[in-house]
């Protein structure tokens, strides 16, 4: 590696850990995430997982089962760990579909204006009028067999990107005759060159936070149609593991059956805020006036003088 | 004027062409109503599964077997008359009868919580930008920001364990008690109704509060900016005067545009809200009629979704005219 390329991964280095320090959320967002993929990825080699209940049944979380027993006697944490994956695999597919969908949809209406823009408004406008949930439970009955992962990701990316393309298209319009696309394009410079080196690059600070925001709604219906029952079964599917616990363990009657349905519920939980936690710390690096205050007042924390 | 008859003839366009999609695409979901049922009258009845399908197909009128057109074409048809079809599963029941025994509950509960948290978001988003930076403001942004990322559903849930499964204060499911009260209106219904939709319209509150809350904050942080408060400032009036008539008012503008839309989602409900307490609106019938494949009410229940949407979208667009002279002038 040479010294100038070694240079510039010691300065990206430096950056991602600037960000990641920038502010108290921003750690612990960065921290659980990371901390969420690792399970999901690694965990399922570490964690056995058992169909066929060995245990007692409704056990609180203890040493030797960190998220306690299902009423069949089965250990939770390995199905959380084993569920993880489809989450964040599922998420994170459906947020770069829909942010694909909408920056496509949003910047061509954008861009393009007339009939153009005026054909792509109204079909973000219609695909907005139908219920997006129950809009969803019907595409998702059409998935039959193995769970596809493409293509569940793109059933539950159908109903997010309208919106999205929606404020993209207003962003594309606002910036669209700032000077410096004036400027490329009175020195000549195609529209293509427009769209790709001015105008999104000065929308991505807007288009990686609205991503994150793609990516908690997906999990929202992922686990949603799974609590219903709508998806192909998957035995460790978070929202299976809540309908289960719910309609076969009777965790609203039974008390020490809770355990199984407030799990998968706190994974929950403590997945979204992560990724809300890290998107707003996007939010306050993207935001140069944010970022310089955050930067000051941690600065004057830490008693440190320019 | 011209635009207004553009927009109403855009909602037009916009409900006949969201009808047609929802059309095929239920008729594209596999499976159907007989199907269903079958599994029911082969296993539990001990009937073979062409004694079955010949029963249900009867039972059920054959309108499944009629040709594609002939469906779409009468449907179509029933639709412009306002005939919405009678439902495959409860008894031949027309389906805007229960249209119309979902729709209260939904829009009794969805509503009061629609308007709950946009009040109290608007009063805590002002509070919060007026404190901008200070402690207050932090802990209440962190904490909407939080909320605002956790799934309504899964507030509903730790409600449930909390409150009615653990404390035993509010009732597990369903609208009222059918066993205790009488529906009509006499008092112990109407506190029953009341005691029931607790648990539902905290949890829509709770989760579309931070929402606002958070909009609100940022619209007033950006108004406080504007020369026309330094302005009213300069000129002496009264702070409390200056937070609502010069600054509330314009930042709330732009939430009066999103309030029309959800007002619009009123009548949808929460399919998984619903689901969770049982709870027996749109939402419920919706998730049910998609698992049984009913067609007519699946087709009747989007279709008056989608109406009430777009007439709220347009209703929103004519509202942000009037309230906001620019729109007006272009």
């Amino acid at each position: 590696m040479s010294q100038a390329s070694l240079q510039r991964l010691k300065n990206a280095l430096h950056e991602i850990y600037a960000f990641m320090t920038m502010t108290k959320s921003s750690i612990v967002g960065v921290i659980i995430v990371v901390g969420y993929i690792f399970i999901a990825f690694v965990g399922p080699y570490v964690v056995p997982i058992r169909l066929v209940g060995t245990f007692e049944p409704n056990l609180p979380p203890s040493l030797d089962h960190l998220a306690g027993t299902d009423h069949l006697g089965r250990d939770l944490f390995g199905f959380i760990v084993h569920g993880a994956m489809q989450v964040i695999v599922l998420a994170t597919m459906t947020s770069l579909i829909t942010t694909f969908l909408a920056v496509t949809i949003g910047t061509a209406a954008g861009i393009v204006g007339g009939k153009a823009n005026a054909f792509l408004t109204f079909c973000t406008d219609v695909m907005l009028t139908i219920p997006g949930f129950p809009l969803t439970i019907v595409l998702a009955t059409m998935i039959r067999g193995s769970p596809n992962m493409l293509l569940l990701a793109s059933v539950l990316a159908i109903i997010g990107w309208p919106a999205q393309a929606r404020s993209i298209r207003s962003q594309v319009l606002s910036v669209k005759n700032r000077d410096f696309v004036e400027a490329s394009r009175s020195v000549g410079l195609g529209t293509a060159y427009i769209i790709f080196f001015d105008i999104l690059p000065s929308l991505a600070p807007y288009i990686v936070i609205s991503t994150m925001r793609a990516m908690i709604n997906a999990i929202y219906s992922l686990v949603g149609l799974s609590i219903l029952g709508a998806l192909p079964y998957d035995e460790t599917s978070w929202g299976i593991i809540i309908n289960r616990a719910i309609n076969q363990g009777h965790a609203l009657l039974v008390p020490a059956a809770r355990t199984a349905l407030i799990v998968p519920l706190v994974a929950i939980v403590i997945l979204q805020i992560s990724v809300i936690l890290l998107s707003s710390s996007f939010e306050i690096m993207f935001n140069p006036r944010l970022r310089d205050k955050t930067l000051r007042s941690k600065k004057k924390r830490e008693g440190q003088t320019e | 004027m011209r635009w207004v008859y553009v927009r109403l003839i855009l909602a037009a366009l916009t409900i006949f062409t969201t009808t047609n999609i929802i059309f095929f695409l239920i008729r594209l979901m596999p499976g159907n109503i007989v199907d269903y049922e079958i599994n029911y009258y082969v296993g539990e009845m001990g009937w073979t599964s062409e004694e079955a399908y010949e029963f249900l197909s009867a039972a059920y009128g054959l309108t499944l077997d009629k040709p594609f057109h002939e469906q779409y074409l009468s449907f179509m048809a029933n639709i412009f008359t306002g005939e919405l079809g009678r439902s495959l599963r409860y008894g031949q029941m027309p389906v805007i009868n229960i249209v119309a025994t979902a729709i209260p509950w939904t829009v009794f509960t969805v509503s009061i919580s629609l308007f709950a948290s946009f009040l109290l978001g608007i009063v805590c988003g002002i509070f919060t930008a007026y404190r901008h930076g200070s402690k207050s403001d932090k802990a209440l942004t962190v904490s909407s920001i939080v909320v605002d990322a956790i799934p309504n559903y899964v507030i509903a849930y730790f409600l449930l364990i909390l409150l009615a499964s653990e404390w035993d204060i509010f009732p597990m499911a369903l609208a009222y008690d059918v066993t205790r009260v009488k529906p009509g209106f006499n008092l112990s219904f109407v506190l029953d109704v009341l005691w029931h939709a607790t648990l539902p319209v905290i949890s829509y509150t709770v989760s579309q509060f931070a929402g606002w809350a958070l909009m609100m904050r940022s619209t007033t942080v950006s108004v406080l900016g504007e020369d026309y408060v330094f302005a009213a400032e300069a000129r002496g009036l009264k702070g409390s005067k200056i937070m609502w008539k010069y600054v509330g008012r314009n930042a709330m503008l732009p939430m009066f545009t999103l309030l029309a839309i959800r007002i619009g989602h009123i009548f949808g409900g929460s399919t998984l809200i619903e689901n969770v307490f049982s709870y027996p609106g749109m939402g419920k019938y919706i998730a049910d009629s998609i698992s049984t494949r009913d067609y007519p009410i699946m087709q009747g229940l989007f279709f008056i979704i989608a109406v009430s949407v777009t007439l709220s979208n347009l209703l929103g667009d004519l509202l942000y005219a009037r309230l906001d002279p620019r729109v007006r002038l272009k």
